[in-house]
């Protein structure tokens, strides 16, 4: 048997390499997730421009806290960032919504396919895309500032007298704490405001919404707003907790979908749930266990390799695989989504 | 004129004209109830009231207005309720919010109304907390009427309401539609159960390749020994 | 205008646009923008097929190219036989376990009737092939990368002539389809398309990654090559004889003792811009032979079937044809194609970069050449295919000319200048985005739009 140390050992390991990561990703993941089902539902098209978006939004916020810092501004222990959040929200919104009537409410008008919608949207990742490069360039872009740590790892060592240390990265708890808001105010606004039950209604029965008198455009430019704002914040928290450059971001799109899908398309509650399924698992399964199976197993006995189940480069692959498995067997992901 | 009138309706999906000159007219308490074979336009006939398909000719008239030219959720809005045959809920949406909903239109305070409501479908109050979606075929059929009257309308189109449902459930559906009626309410109603649906009926058309074939009240025509034969099955 | 019309006009002003960079920059510019339109024309094709003919939107069309590369490589490379000698067995034990292991769960599912037994089972055998694998496979691994690491550390390929990759490589694409395909065709039209797009990150990071299967980011070059080199020109007599003809007029003008260096340079000129006419025909006749079978195919029976079905799916599924299947076919069908032509780059470039395949130039700019030139008609993709490579190719220096032109008021040192002339390549990102919407919007049907069959 294990001594108690050791297992308080390899949990703080865990922990510290394995929970409080997933458990922001998986925050990222599923605000980026909720606006991908949002407009899904509303819209019905997958929106490729997702990615894009929240690299737009992130770039805005990354722009207005620069000017922001030159300025002298800023928010004590908080990042910078933060404070040009609104602002970025709001460019962000006012951007979607141009493409909107644009370019998606034409097609809308046509009762086009869904496909088409999102063959547009492809457009439209496109000139994002280009617009993110053209103003901010291709390259990694730290802008995070403030207090790094909540507790340091060497604090939490002392303070435990463990081997292993516990980093709480201050972006890790902004992160959780941000999307625990989001979340509550979105299904609050879904689940309580008229506003937000005739989203949900025109989701569930667009003819019979029609037909009580609800204003589609209005829902449209509704969804498209909460949609920017919630990949604008999705977008700053990654950039906050990693960095930020544009073809990651466009990478995203796929644990994204995942996340989406795997929680059932068209549910909001099915991509919370999705983000962290995703988080976790990638990072569960791309994680090398060797230093913490030798806290637990007997001397001698550890492997020899890394003990890890699949090599980080392969990190999409746990996205996709899930996903696949998903679609062999319960197509209508984990809450029962919508499903042609 | 009657409260609620189309009268020489041709128009059609943009293919072959459907309706070719039939004239459908209710009075405010009353039950309308539209029969005829399969194809007759039945539905077609109803849809064009609510302005769900173009006209070519004809017109339609809602106490004494003209309102031919209004959108589907204009003539909602003018006091025409509908029920749609299928997909008349939302069914992830609990039986309380599909009444909210049905009353989007309105500002005023809503509530007496959803009362009302549950007392003309006491079973809805049990209900409504449950999603829509999952209560029996005859309680969806229930909340898709309660849904429509949700606006005070008065004028309530249900299309098929009894679709799919047992004779039973469609005997209690009858008479709810029947104390609908009772509150001034006037009803136009396309029904397949032709015999069951002219035996409430105060005013009805035989409709054949859109066109009226015989009208009439629903006593009348039961007598009659032409739409005994052609339409009753004897 | 009749369709003849338009698409004879369509491609003599793509001709006339590919002549002026000829003239105006130069040969070998032109013929190198050619032979990638070329190659941008089957890819297309590709796509063409699986959108055009069935309304399927393929968003991993980099992963089936890469595939094609990766065929070039292991079909044209000399094998390593040291690496085989080291890890070769266990790589194939490795395959053995795998094929095994899918054989054996394929007979579970036959034997077992569906339930938790039949889940139990399948999960086993699934746990019980990657503990075996997990052994042999690495070690496999380490022995073939430590095989001389800085030039091999792979296990080659067969050293078999690099045309034979273009067939290789449409199988291979082929492969990858039909499992994804499987998977995601019968569900939602997006569905498809998320996959693909996972499946494209997949491939990609499998080739980058596993170094024993094409050196991963290592790179392979120096493929050999289907024609001839051009220090093998330089050197034969008939070349230089040939070019000597073609510049009897130039060189006549020339003093004696200046003839012989003019005539060396024009031999090396000449000697590349021959070897890119090589591949130009190479290309041109496999364009031309997948266009006759598209073309065959569109117009038979399976072809008026396809539009059927792409046309109204219920009424088909309603008359019996079975649309997953279909649509299965003609997906593995297109994919094949764009496999084919991921191998036709890999053998122009004459060397595999896994690290240069991204999804903006690899997927989507070639369904810009679909939407632009025209979906369903595959005349119309080719267009697309040559139209949209040479717009990109020259919005980059278009788009650098704009820029520097808009800000020749600015100070030479101004940060703004800089920065805005830095920019001004990703312009044509934004190009092409705007171009696809304004064709899907205004002219749904693309330059070239699909001819109404009537019978």
């Amino acid at each position: 048997m294990p001594e108690t140390i050791d297992v308080l050992n390899a949990i703080t390991l865990l922990a510290n390499f394995v929970l409080l990561p997933a458990l922001s990703y998986g925050s990222q993941l599923a605000l980026g997730a909720l606006g991908v089902t949002l407009i899904f539902g509303i819209l019905r098209f997958a929106n490729f421009a997702h990615g894009d978006t929240m690299a737009f939004g992130t770039m805005i916020a990354i722009l207005i806290t620069w000017w922001f810092q030159s300025l002298g501004l800023s928010l004590g222990p908080l990042p910078t960032a933060l404070l040009a959040l609104p602002f970025a929200i709001l460019a962000t919104a006012i951007v979607v919504i141009i493409f909107d009537k644009t370019v998606f409410s034409f097609y809308r008008r046509q009762k086009s396919p869904p496909v088409m919608l999102a063959i547009a949207s492809v457009g439209v990742m496109f000139m994002m895309n280009a617009i993110v490069r053209f103003i901010i360039g291709p390259d990694d872009q730290r802008f995070a500032d403030g207090e790094k740590f909540i507790i340091k790892a060497r604090e939490f060592k002392t303070m435990t007298g463990l081997n292993e240390g516990l980093a709480i990265k201050s972006t890790t708890v902004l992160t959780v704490v941000i999307t625990l808001i989001v979340v509550t105010a979105l299904f609050w606004f879904l689940q309580r405001s008229r506003t937000g039950k005739a989203m949900r209604a025109f989701s569930d029965n667009e003819d019979l919404a029609l037909l009580s008198g609800i204003n589609p455009e209005r829902i449209v430019l509704v969804t498209w707003i909460i949609a920017a704002a919630l990949a604008t914040i999705a977008g700053v928290l990654y950039g906050l907790d990693k960095s930020f450059k544009p073809f990651t971001y466009f990478q995203m799109l796929l644990p994204i979908f995942a996340a989406a899908i795997v929680g059932g398309i068209g549910q909001p509650i099915g991509a919370v749930v999705g983000g962290y399924v995703i988080a976790f698992s990638e990072l569960s399964i791309t994680y090398a266990y060797k230093k913490f199976l030798k806290y637990l197993l007997p001397e001698g006995s550890e492997p020899e390799g890394l003990a890890q189940l699949l090599s980080t480069d392969y990190k999409f692959a746990v996205s996709f695989i899930i996903l696949v498995v998903v679609l062999l067997v319960r197509p209508t992901g984990i809450f029962r989504g919508r499903v042609l | 004129m009657s409260y609620l009138a189309g009268v020489d309706l041709v128009g059609g999906y943009g293919g072959a004209d459907i309706l070719n000159g039939c004239t459908i007219a209710v009075e405010r308490g009353q039950i309308a109830v539209i029969v005829g074979p399969n194809g007759a336009g039945k539905s077609t006939a109803m849809k064009a009231m609510l302005g769900l398909l173009q006209l070519r000719t004809g017109q339609v008239v809602l106490d004494g207005e003209d309102i031919t030219a209004l959108s589907p959720q204009a003539r909602v809005a003018k006091g025409i309720g509908f029920v749609p045959q299928t997909s008349n809920i939302f069914t992830g949406m609990t039986v309380e919010e599909n009444l909210q909903m049905g009353a989007y239109l309105r500002t005023d305070d809503i509530t007496p109304t959803i009362e009302q409501c549950y007392e003309l479908f006491p079973i809805l109050r049990d209900k409504r907390k449950q999603a829509a979606g999952e209560l029996s075929g005859g309680q969806r059929q229930q909340v898709a009427v309660a849904r429509a009257m949700m606006t005070e309308p008065s004028v309530l189109m249900l299309d098929e309401p009894t679709a799919g449902v047992s004779p039973i459930v469609m005997d209690e559906l009858f008479d709810r539609i029947i104390e609908v009626g009772r509150t001034g309410v006037a009803i136009v109603m396309v029904e397949q159960n032709a015999r069951q649906a002219l035996q409430i009926a105060d005013q009805a058309y035989v409709l054949v390749s859109g066109e009226n074939r015989h009208t009439g009240s629903g006593e009348e025509l039961l007598a009659d020994a032409n739409v005994r034969k052609s339409f009753l099955g004897g | 205008m009749s369709n003849t019309i338009r698409a004879t006009f369509a491609f003599t002003v793509m001709a006339a646009l590919l002549l002026l960079v000829g003239f105006y920059q130069s040969w070998n510019v032109a013929l190198t923008i050619l032979n990638l339109c070329l190659i941008s024309a089957v890819m297309s094709l590709g796509v063409n097929i699986q959108w055009g003919y069935a309304g399927l939107f393929n968003a991993g069309v980099m992963a089936f190219t890469a595939l094609g590369g990766l065929a070039a490589v292991l079909v044209s490379v000399n094998p390593v036989g040291e690496a085989w000698s080291a890890g070769g067995l266990g790589m194939l034990l490795s395959a053995f376990i795998v094929m095994a292991g899918i054989a054996i769960i394929v007979l579970l599912r036959r034997w077992l009737a569906a339930g938790p037994l039949r889940k139990l089972c399948t999960a086993m055998v699934v746990i019980a092939a990657l503990v075996l694998l997990r052994s042999h496979y690495y070690d496999a691994v380490q022995s073939i990368e430590a095989v001389n690491p800085a030039k091999t550390g792979f296990l080659g390929g067969l050293g078999m002539p690099i045309l034979f990759s273009w067939v290789i490589g449409g199988v291979f694409a082929a492969a990858v389809a039909w499992l994804i395909g499987t998977v995601a065709l019968g569900l939602r039209a997006d569905y498809l398309a998320i996959a693909t797009l996972g499946i494209s990150e997949i491939v990609i990071a499998v080739i980058k990654n596993e170094d024993w299967l094409a050196r991963g980011v290592k790179n392979v070059s120096g493929l050999s090559r289907p024609v001839p080199y051009e220090y093998q020109l330089q050197n034969s007599e008939w070349f230089i004889s040939l070019v000597q003809r073609f510049g009897e007029s130039k060189l006549a003008l020339l003093s004696d003792t200046a003839r012989p260096a003019a005539l060396q340079q024009m031999v090396i000129e000449g000697s590349s811009v021959f070897v890119k006419l090589c591949y130009s025909a190479l290309f041109a006749a496999m364009l031309l032979l997948i266009l006759w079978l598209c073309g065959r195919a569109l117009n038979s029976p399976w072809g008026r079937m396809m539009r059927a079905i792409r046309d109204n799916e219920e009424a088909a599924s309603a008359m019996g044809k079975d649309v997953t299947r279909r649509h299965l076919q003609v997906f593995v069908l297109g994919c094949a194609v764009l496999g084919i032509a991921g191998a036709m780059l890999t053998t122009l470039d004459g060397q595999f970069t896994p690290g240069t395949y991204q999804p903006l130039r690899y997927t989507f700019l070639i369904w810009v050449m679909v939407i632009v030139g025209g979906s369903g008609n595959n005349l119309g993709a080719v267009l697309g295919g040559f139209l949209i490579w040479f717009v990109w190719i020259e919005a980059e220096p278009a788009s650098l000319f704009v820029m520097q032109f808009l800000t020749s008021h600015l100070d030479d040192a101004s940060a703004w200048r800089t920065h805005l002339i830095d920019s001004a390549p990703h312009l044509r990102l934004f190009l092409m985005g705007l171009v696809l919407l304004l064709v899907l919007r205004f002219s749904p049907r693309g330059i070239l739009p699909e001819q109404v069959r009537r019978s």
